[in-house]
């Protein structure tokens, strides 16, 4: 399951909608909104997303986890707009029957989905600053 | 002879270019690269994250030697959040 979301993610029900009688493990992985970033402060944290590629890179991260472990169900929910402190920003839920499989497809799919999903997030630092994040470090080669 | 390509613009670019389509001039049969040096010509002051943005054509992102048609959704990616492993 793929969605981009404006409301609060209710990530226990996440979880739950992953379990499968076949899983004996379920793996749950959360982004979280941060108070600090070395020793720069952040108020709230602002996520725009060019939804149509969004969701379609999700539903492909989907596809190739799936491909490579033996995945009974996942799901992956990231929200957009402003988000306070301590609010989810991101998750991804995995079953798998044992779970070295669970931790390494939930991995996968997490820091896929920072690589090439199409989602952007300002950072609201104290005082009325703010900027985008815009990492340098996007290769060539994670662009597929 | 010279062609228009409509481009989705997001995050920090959309804020510098000040829309969120922003229409820049390319010559006929238009490749990727050539709308690459479009939006660099029109906005040189945003050259360091044009230049580690991503194209996207038709929700995919695209190769500089690809072609822009007709009807084809194009995008401009800048790099994003998690991309540097540490967020």
């Amino acid at each position: 399951m793929i969605r981009l979301t404006h409301d609060p993610i209710d990530h226990a029900f996440l979880t739950e909608s992953v379990r499968r009688p076949g899983c004996g493990a379920v793996v749950t992985f959360l982004g979280t909104v941060r108070d600090l970033t070395g020793d720069e402060v952040t108020l709230a944290l602002e996520y725009e997303a060019y939804a149509p590629m969004a969701e379609r890179k999700m539903t492909e991260i989907e596809q190739d986890t799936r491909a490579r472990w033996p995945v009974g169900e996942m799901a992956m929910v990231h929200r957009l707009g402003r988000l306070e402190v301590g609010e989810v920003s991101v998750a991804v839920a995995v079953s798998t029957p044992h779970r070295a499989d669970a931790f390494a497809a939930c991995r996968h799919a997490i820091d896929r989905l920072k690589e090439l999903v199409p989602i952007w997030k300002k950072d609201l630092a104290p005082g009325g600053h703010s900027n985008w994040v815009h990492p340098v470090a996007m290769e060539a080669d994670e662009k597929q | 002879m010279s062609d228009r390509v409509t481009v989705r613009v997001f995050a920090r670019m959309r804020e510098i270019m000040g829309s969120d389509t922003v229409v820049v001039p390319v010559p006929a049969a238009a490749t990727v690269s050539d709308l690459r040096r479009g939006l660099e010509l029109l906005w040189p002051e945003a050259q360091g994250v044009l230049g580690k943005s991503a194209i996207a054509v038709n929700n995919e992102y695209a190769e500089p030697e690809q072609r822009i048609g007709a009807g084809d959704e194009v995008a401009l990616i800048p790099p994003v959040s998690g991309g540097s492993g540490t967020s």
